[in-house]
């Protein structure tokens, strides 16, 4: 009785968290104009999608500044998180104090306060203000992931591979920093995503012309609903459960291994 | 990796895109549009009283929501299987990743007049509902968006606890609702408290969804910061705002973060 009671709940709140997905990817099949009545199936919003200029474009602009914004921050945040290491303690967390901000500040004050400073210093808004909010958003994530695990780290491994007679710079490389790969890895792909899926800070950085995804999606969908937007979430919905799938099995791959070690 | 310059790249960076835009915010609060010293900015603060309080309603109430119907759920999950909990986890992870404005659109389809909630409504013979454009419409956007950021961490909280700890408390005679009251939940507070800030803050924050759903009837403070940066073009009077908005999160970390320090030391 109490299973069955809870199964049922469990159900009635993923009903009430998907039935609007899956009912906007259910009307993309649609072949009227409608999301609210069905009539018949066709593949014609998909073809309208992908000869849709304004989002193709936006699409090609939103993939360019998270890759970019990405690698940048990932470079710069690992090095931060590995160089901050040998401050002094309340210079270390001065400093991460100040990471925090962008994580917990709502992303419309991070948005127009990095607006207020391209304003004033005259940058237009465009692809480089966007690609610089978005940097400056994901370095704090990148660090927050590298940091605990550079704590694994046994410092000694370093002076020994010294020791061997390994100059400093391949001493880190070979001995340090595949240990910090799989935080690194999963720093990047926290900052792709969050890059992908950014409306507020892009919204106001962006200026009049340059837009996103996700700011194609906003400004269609005052005008107009047409349901080559469905077919966009349709798409990016299986994009994100072929990768969900995808990191799952690599865990279990990984958790199989270690134990095929033992 | 003794090497303090490689952090400097970083620091010159959160100088110049973190602490000076905040130092800006606040500059371009007590200044006007030629940029010499005003208290007026601040002082129409006074104008949007009711739409601070609005929006603080609101999020309070949409947070509250998902505390109720989340920790449910979390608690529901954190007994499942092993499989079925990563399952589980993977379902609730997924509309996370789906773009704000796109799931805010999906929810809007669902309550429009013609949308599929009225059909299930006339298909149970019960009355139409008109919500769209309504308070509860925006509030119900919210619990919609928000609640998977309150059952992760309640999840995280409640799959630590130790089950042997509850079976205890059982054996020593405690009802199913005294179990709760002085195990499950004191020991889960922690995930309480950060659930409760990834809830109410973006609550708080939103325009997106106030003006979706709210159909341009709903005001919130993120609404006034939009019109001004956006249409007024009153940077001014945005950045005012902004700062005041800035407060009340400020506000609200401190008060649960020293509430979850205070768990913790009570537990240890």
């Amino acid at each position: 009785m109490k299973k069955a009671l809870s199964r049922a709940y469990m159900a009635l709140i993923f009903l009430f968290l998907y039935a609007p997905i899956l009912l906007l990817v259910f009307f993309s099949f649609n072949s009227s104009n409608s999301n609210v009545v069905f009539d018949g199936f066709s593949l014609r919003w998909y073809r309208e999608l992908f000869h849709d200029s304004e989002i193709i474009g936006a699409l090609f602009n939103t993939l360019v500044i998270a890759l970019l914004a990405s690698v940048i921050s990932t470079i710069i945040g690992t090095a931060a998180a590995i160089g901050l290491q040998n401050y002094k303690k309340w210079r270390q967390k001065a400093i991460m104090n100040v990471t925090y901000i962008p994580v917990l500040n709502p992303d419309i004050i991070t948005g127009i306060s990095l607006l207020l400073l391209f304003v004033a210093v005259k940058i237009p808004g465009g692809f480089l203000t966007v690609l610089l909010s978005h940097i400056t958003f994901d370095i704090p994530y990148v660090i927050l992931a590298v940091k605990p695990r550079l704590r694994h780290v046994d410092p000694h491994l370093y002076e020994a591979a010294q020791d061997l007679g390994a100059p400093p710079l391949s001493a880190f490389f070979k001995a340090v920093f595949p240990q910090l790969v799989p935080g690194i890895m999963s720093a990047f792909l926290m900052a792709l995503t969050l890059s992908i899926d950014d409306f507020v800070v892009t919204f106001f950085v962006r200026g009049n012309s340059f837009s996103t995804l996700s700011t194609v999606i906003y400004s269609i969908t005052k005008r107009k609903i047409p349901l080559s937007i469905n077919a966009l979430c349709a798409l990016m919905m299986l994009c994100v459960l072929a990768l969900l799938i995808a990191v799952n099995l690599f865990d279990k791959g990984k958790t199989k291994n270690k134990e095929a070690e033992r | 990796m003794k090497s303090k310059v490689i952090a400097v790249p970083y620091i010159v960076w959160a100088g110049i895109f973190i602490i000076v835009p905040s130092l800006f915010v606040a500059y371009f609060a007590f200044t006007d549009s030629s940029g010499s010293f005003t208290l007026s900015n601040v002082a129409r603060i006074g104008e949007y009283t009711h739409v601070f309080v609005r929006s603080i309603l609101y999020a309070a109430v949409a947070t509250l929501f998902c505390l109720l119907f989340g920790y449910i759920l979390a608690y529901i999950m954190s007994r499942l299987s092993e499989r079925a909990k990563s399952v589980s986890l993977v379902l609730l992870m997924l509309p996370m990743w789906i773009n704000l404005v796109l799931r805010t659109q999906a929810f809007q389809n669902i309550l429009m007049d013609n949308g599929m909630l009225n059909k299930m409504l006339a298909l149970l013979r019960l009355p139409e509902s008109h919500i769209l454009g309504t308070p509860a419409a925006v509030v119900l956007g919210l619990i919609y968006n928000y609640l998977p950021f309150m059952v992760l961490p309640l999840f995280t909280a409640l799959e630590k606890l130790d089950i042997s700890v509850i079976e205890a408390a059982q054996d020593l005679g405690a009802s199913g609702f005294n179990v709760f009251r002085r195990v499950i939940l004191p020991l889960s507070m922690p995930g309480v408290y950060s659930g409760i800030i990834m809830v109410f803050i973006p609550c708080l924050s939103t325009f997106v969804i106030s003006e979706k759903l709210g159909g341009g009837k709903v005001y919130l403070v993120g609404n006034i910061i939009n019109d001004m940066f956006n249409q007024n073009y009153n940077f001014n009077v945005g950045a005012a705002v902004s700062l005041v908005m800035m407060l009340i999160m400020i506000v609200t970390l401190v008060v649960f973060s020293f509430l979850d320090d205070e768990t913790k030391e009570g537990i240890l």
